[in-house]
């Protein structure tokens, strides 16, 4: 049989002391491993892992912000353009008809002018021509009676051919003075 | 060591040959010495101890020391048990509080439960913790834990009352509960932590060896064998047991040392 310790000392609910003390000290190893280093260096790694996951959620929605809030500037410049070139338009309009009605004003001035400076040139022209003309036939029927004094008055035909030549003359010398 | 360290009973002898049956006891709980040193005996339960230390600790140091974002298969498991004990004793019995003593917690789970699975680890086959001194050793120092932290969180007078006085009674009763309350928090608790333990490992290595033994014992004739494959099966049925037992009774004693430390937290009424 197999009873290597005396029966007295087989007491099952007495410690012995250093197998007490082996426990103790095995534990404080164990106890002091996990506590220095192993569960600090786990728990960094968890905490990492968490914030990877949690951080990549938030790094996901602010790039979802980001871009949204893009979009809403896009669109919101999209409008102001939109607003400028409906402004521009109109303006170019109202400055193209103003213009318009300027020199239309100002062709109007023009011709006014233009025509009125030709009735007055014409006014003057005829001034001077009747002017001239009151001179000349004067000077001509002068002339024509001193013609007529000169020739024999008793031939009508004669006369008439006088006449005559002396328009025709008139004529040349018009001509010629044009 | 010798196959007498080895086996616990004598191999020669068997049913119907005249020979008593050499039933388990108190004896198989006593090994001879190893060595010696002065008057120290080393014994096989304390080699177990220290190999069982250099085993959760490497386990534990392949798991923890280099810990990857993405973890290995091994750092999985290790961060599996981890989780447990943190979140489901420390968290769930102490709370938010419970954090500074999740490494306390932490070691005396897996170095309990690596006491208790000796009983299944061949060649070892013996709980550590069936030995009175470990459950002991683990109880005195949730023990000193327990005191420390009463008094330094509620000073001397304060960590008095917290032991002696529970709040929101009559006053009559107290003149009852207070020693009763001093005996159960300063003597009985530290004593039915270790003995609970011991107690478990110890009738359940007890029973494991009842039925090994006796399918040993009754091999041999027709009849005998008949009554030792019965024997056997028993065997397997109480090791698979006595897994279960064995991870409940170290999950026991952590919550019951996270209960003690839960209550020392608490402040005086």
């Amino acid at each position: 049989m197999l009873h290597p310790l005396a029966a007295e000392e087989q007491a099952p609910l007495l410690p012995v002391w250093p197998e007490v003390l082996i426990g103790s000290i095995t534990f404080a190893i164990i106890f002091f491993v996990f506590y220095k280093k192993l569960l600090p260096s786990i728990n960094a790694a968890l905490e990492k892992r968490h914030d990877e996951i949690v951080g990549g959620m938030e790094r996901a929605q602010q790039a979802q912000d980001e871009a949204q809030q893009t979009l809403e500037e896009y669109r919101e410049q999209l409008k102001d353009a939109r607003h400028e070139a409906a402004r521009l338009r109109q303006e170019a309009q109202e400055q193209g008809a103003a213009l318009i009605a300027e020199m239309r004003a100002e062709g109007q001035r023009q011709r006014e002018e233009i025509v009125a400076t030709g009735h007055a040139q014409i006014e003057a022209d005829r001034k001077q021509a009747s002017l001239a003309l009151r001179q000349d036939v004067g000077k001509l029927a002068t002339e024509l009676a001193g013609r007529l004094v000169g020739e024999s008055l008793e031939d009508h035909a004669r006369q008439s051919r006088v006449i005559d030549r002396f328009l025709d003359e008139l004529e040349e010398k018009a001509e010629a003075a044009r | 060591m010798s196959s007498d360290q080895l086996l616990a009973f004598e191999v020669d002898c068997h049913l119907f040959k005249d020979c008593g049956f050499d039933a388990p006891g108190v004896h198989s709980f006593f090994f001879e010495p190893i060595f010696t040193i002065g008057s120290v005996n080393f014994n096989k339960p304390m080699l177990l101890a220290i190999v069982g230390t250099a085993l959760i600790l490497s386990f534990f140091w392949a798991a923890f020391s280099k810990p990857k974002l993405v973890p290995g298969k091994m750092q999985m498991i290790a961060e599996i048990l981890y989780d447990f004990v943190r979140r489901g004793i420390a968290r769930e019995v102490m709370g938010k509080k419970g954090e500074p003593f999740v490494p306390f917690l932490v070691s005396i789970f897996f170095f309990v439960w690596m006491l208790n699975l000796w009983a299944l680890i061949p060649i070892a086959q013996f709980p550590v913790s069936s030995v009175i001194a470990y459950p002991v050793a683990l109880a005195l120092i949730v023990w000193v834990t327990y005191m420390t932290v009463t008094f330094k969180t509620n000073g001397f007078v304060g960590g008095v009352r917290n032991l002696c006085v529970p709040g929101g009674l009559p006053k009559p009763i107290y003149v009852i509960l207070t020693p009763i309350e001093f005996i159960s928090n300063i003597f009985v608790r530290p004593f039915t932590l270790a003995v609970r333990l011991f107690a478990n490992m110890f009738a359940g290595h007890i029973l494991i060896l009842i039925f090994t033994i006796a399918t040993w014992y009754m091999l041999g004739t027709v009849l005998g064998t008949v009554y030792a494959t019965a024997s056997f099966a028993m065997t397997l049925v109480i090791t698979v047991f006595e897994m279960f037992i064995q991870a409940l009774q170290a999950y026991v004693f952590t919550v019951l040392a996270a209960t003690y430390l839960s209550q020392a937290l608490e402040e005086a009424h």
